[in-house]
């Protein structure tokens, strides 16, 4: 019977890689209908009005599926990790309970206005919904990555044995919850959300404009996109390198991971481009053993902060094993690399506006078609760098995640709901993908508004004929 | 000088609880309270699933979710709040009741998804096979859930280790009944004409099995668990206000009163967990035997989740109140939920 340590791993991994896509929508959509609805208020343009309430569609649903998945993850710490759970509860449930009543209370209760009240509720309440909605969901963020962020760079806290368990107890909460990972990860975690949308924003209009249903609508979507993946894309990769040099002083195992340095050295370059020799070394990527273009001494002032001669430390040198470096070392590399391509998208598309041609290069169009979801893939693979690298502990230097499981699991149990979830996750993606499919395809106007909303035929949009 | 403060304000939140009140009871019933707030809301949207099966028409169907629309979300994080709660403020008891019920939280948990996906889904498409799909999934949710989580509370009541007793079993019909009164109760608010009139029947006789599924939970429960006293004053107490509450509750939708009949089953679920924290206490988990008292975080942290209670609990209070006052009134007969 399959053990139940790597199911309740594996469960754990499949049902947060799903959940954080619809998080990622609606955080990332959250600050784009705010803008919608404030703008539609007070120009009363009638596209503004198209545009918040289209895009409200692909909100509503993103939401519905990130409540339904995110009830899983908060009952699984109980589930199955439990030993985790008793060690840590006394730091890590205070940010739960607080997420709870603080941001999913507010955005739950805001969201029936905002999606259902536009005619019901006056423009100044609906506006106000618009923006504690958004509110609610970045605060769910902040929360949610205090607690995350704990487990990274614990502090604040006392560890007593308890019969045998390791019982972590709360001496101070704010050197705790205002741990040094937090401001780190949760800037680039809403950065992300934010280009990851304005990426999916952009694949959706460049498609229209595309196959020529280019109204407006599509074009002013496309432009206002761009406008903010300028701003978003260059912002993440200067974040993030930084970002790098924290999580070499504080998770250096992590880091060595990160770029397959087994070997402690000084003076080690930053591997630009790692390519693999052999087969051995794509699996089992090895820093002396792939070819490599690297900047000198670049990884060494990186981690130290300026000086090219910092030592890193290798893997060998760790006490404890190693994390499964090829997926670190490889989730790594595809981050940074997509992140490159996307500042390269936005400098296209923002020379083409400039140039006044951006609606002609169908070649522009098409990058950002192929893009649209790759955003909401680099956010999985950097949550991969975070987790897999923490490996082998679930709270650094605390608890190793073999311990935090479930005591009494039998691995028949946690089979059957890993059976069951892979399942239901995959429904639930295919479901999803479909509905957002058929909401762009059927609902998305494509005929040009008319300047000033009428005020008695709010329905009086050009909506392609369902195919049904 | 402002270091000062914030070490002197933090050893007197560490040194001992917040103006000497008894918090660990105090959270004891607010975990309890916070259960029966999301029975309760969550409820109606349960009873209102399950009543779905028995509306045929689709003008109908489409009002009964648009009668449920903007409010379920909202709901149903009072179950996410009560789970957070009390792996805040009672963490072991957390991990060993949910890690004890293993397969049981998991039917939980896929209940309500297929319950939250269902009528966002129903909306997508009108062919009638699509349909016809989502319909069940609805009313299968909004069946189990309630069933699920009635067990899970009666294993935790009576000390169950596995997957369900008898008792337990009783206390999960019992839950699904009271869900379809509430329901009932809710639609009478909100429906007018054939929908309201029809599942008033069906609520009254909801009513019935409620009471007596009830009452022969805790007789049997009281057989197989010692901590269980069934003939203590609080008890009689409890479930004497119960039968008041459903009296009241047939004569209030026999007349249309409806808001009263609304209250009254309020009262029922605040007094179905009433009656389980009052049969537990003090022990808060039979089946490892600790109370209360032993069972609660230590000051700091406790002192700091109430705090962030007290302030968040009378904001939320404000939102429900925005939120319903949006859609009060009934629904119109032409509405439905996109
Ligand atoms: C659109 C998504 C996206 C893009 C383009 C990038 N990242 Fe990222 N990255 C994430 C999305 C992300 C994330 C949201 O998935 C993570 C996971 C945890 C976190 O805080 O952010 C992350 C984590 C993460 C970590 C691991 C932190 C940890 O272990 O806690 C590092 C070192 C970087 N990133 C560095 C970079 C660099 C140098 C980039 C250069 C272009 C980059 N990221 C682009
Ligand atoms: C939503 C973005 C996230 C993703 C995609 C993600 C991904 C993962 C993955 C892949 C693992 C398995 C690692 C392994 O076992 O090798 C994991 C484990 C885990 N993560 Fe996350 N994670 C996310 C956010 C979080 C957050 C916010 C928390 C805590 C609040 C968290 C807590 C945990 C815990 C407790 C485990 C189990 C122990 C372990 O295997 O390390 N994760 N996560
Ligand atoms: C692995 C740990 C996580 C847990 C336990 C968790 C828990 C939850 C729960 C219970 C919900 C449903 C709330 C409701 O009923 O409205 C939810 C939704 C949400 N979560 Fe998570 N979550 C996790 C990871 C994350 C991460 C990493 C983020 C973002 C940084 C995030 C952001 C959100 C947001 C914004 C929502 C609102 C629903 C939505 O917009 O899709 N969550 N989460």
């Amino acid at each position: 019977m399959i053990d139940p340590v790597i199911a309740s791993r594996l469960q754990f991994a499949v049902t947060t890689i799903v959940h954080i896509i619809f998080p990622v929508m609606s955080m990332g959509l959250a600050p784009f209908l705010i803008y919608f609805t404030w703008k539609e208020i007070r120009t009363n343009e009638q596209i503004y009005e198209q545009l918040r309430s289209f895009w409200t569609k692909i909100f509503a649903i993103s939401f519905v599926v990130g409540t339904v998945t995110g009830i899983v993850l908060e009952f699984e710490f109980g589930t199955n990790f439990a030993a985790f759970s008793k060690t840590a509860g006394e730091l890590f449930g205070g940010p739960l309970a607080i997420e709870g009543m603080m941001a999913f209370m507010l955005e739950a209760t805001f969201l029936g206005i905002f999606i259902f009240g536009r005619e019901r509720v006056s423009d100044r309440l609906y506006m106000l919904s618009s923006v504690l909605v958004g509110l609610g969901t970045w605060l769910s963020a902040v929360w949610i990555l205090i607690a995350n962020s704990w487990m990274q760079t614990p502090r604040g806290f006392e560890v007593a044995m308890e019969s045998g368990q390791p019982i972590v107890s709360l001496v101070d909460p704010i050197a705790a919850y205002a741990n040094p990972r937090f401001p780190w990860m949760y800037v680039h975690m809403q950065n992300a959300a934010v280009l990851s949308v304005a990426l999916f924003m952009a694949g959706v209009a460049a498609y229209f404009v595309w196959q020529n249903r280019d109204t407006e609508f599509w074009r002013k979507t496309m432009k206002i996109a761009i406008a903010v993946l300028l701003v978003s894309a260059p912002f993440q990769a200067i974040h993030g390198d930084a970002y790098g040099r924290h999580v070499a002083e504080t998770q250096p195992q992590k880091f060595a991971a990160m770029e397959a340095q087994y070997e402690t050295d000084s003076s080690v370059g930053l591997k630009l481009l790692a390519f693999p020799t052999s087969v051995e070394s794509l699996t089992d990527p090895r820093a002396e053993n792939l070819f490599v273009v690297e900047l000198p001494f670049l990884a060494s002032i990186l981690a130290s902060g300026g000086d090219p001669g910092a030592t890193i430390t290798g893997l060998n040198d760790v006490p404890t094993e190693a994390p499964p470096v090829a997926i670190v070392f490889w989730a790594f590399r595809a981050m940074v690399g997509l992140g490159m391509w996307f500042i390269l998208l936005a400098f296209w598309g923002g020379f083409r506006w400039y140039q006044g041609t951006l609606f002609e290069d169908d070649l522009l169009a098409k990058a950002l078609v192929g893009s649209s979801v790759l955003g909401i893939l680099t956010v999985e693979l950097g949550w991969i760098v975070t987790e897999v690298g923490r490996q082998p502990w679930v709270i650094q230097d605390v608890l190793k995640t073999h311990a935090g499981v479930s005591p009494g699991l039998t691995g028949a149990e946690a089979l059957v709901t890993l059976a069951g979830f892979v399942g239901v996750y995959a429904a639930l993606l295919v479901l999803y993908t479909y509905v957002i499919a058929r909401i762009i395809r059927n609902e998305a106007p494509t005929k040009p508004p008319t300047p000033e909303r009428e005020r008695d035929a709010p329905d009086s949009v050009g909506v392609v004929p369902s195919d049904d | 000088m402002t270091d000062l403060l914030a070490a002197t304000t933090l050893s007197t939140l560490a040194d001992g609880p917040l103006f000497g009140l008894p918090l660990a009871k105090l959270w004891f019933g607010l975990i309890f309270a916070v259960l029966g707030t999301f029975l309760f809301l969550d409820g109606f949207d349960f009873g209102v699933g399950a009543l779905f099966a028995t509306r045929k028409t689709d003008a109908e169907r489409e009002q009964l979710l648009a009668a449920i629309g903007p409010f379920w979300d909202g709901n149903e994080v009072w179950l996410v709040v009560f789970g957070g709660m009390l792996f805040a403020v009672f963490p072991t008891i957390y991990a060993d009741l949910f890690s004890r019920h293993y397969l049981l939280m998991f039917g939980i948990l896929g209940a309500l998804i297929l319950r939250g996906l269902a009528p966002e889904m129903y909306e997508q498409r009108h062919d009638e096979a699509w349909q016809r799909w989502w319909g069940r999934s609805f009313v299968v949710g909004s069946v189990t859930a309630p069933l699920f989580l009635g067990i899970f509370t009666g294993n935790w009541l009576f000390g169950v280790d596995g997957f369900v007793s008898v008792a337990s079993l009783l206390v999960g019909l019992a839950v699904v009944a009271l869900t379809i009164v509430d329901g009932a109760a809710y639609l009478g608010v909100k429906t007018r004409g054939d929908v309201r009139s029809e599942t008033r029947a069906m609520g009254l006789l909801a009513q019935v099995v409620y009471l007596l599924l009830a009452v022969a939970a805790v007789v049997v429960g009281s057989q197989t668990a010692d901590h269980v006293a069934l003939l203590s004053g609080p008890v009689l107490a409890l479930l004497g206000a119960t039968v008041l509450l459903a009296a009241t509750y047939a004569v209030a939708s026999r007349f249309g009163r409806w808001y009263v009949a609304f209250v009254a089953v309020a009262g029922q679920v605040y007094g179905l967990v009433a009656l389980v924290a009052t049969l537990l206490y003090p022990m808060i988990d039979p089946v490892t035997g600790l109370a209360v008292g032993e069972a609660i975080v230590s000051t700091l942290p406790l002192n700091l989740t109430s705090i962030g209670a007290a302030f968040l609990l009378p904001l939320i209070a404000t939102y429900f109140y925005v939120l319903y006052s949006a859609f009060s009134g009934p629904v119109e007969e032409a509405e439905s939920y996109a």
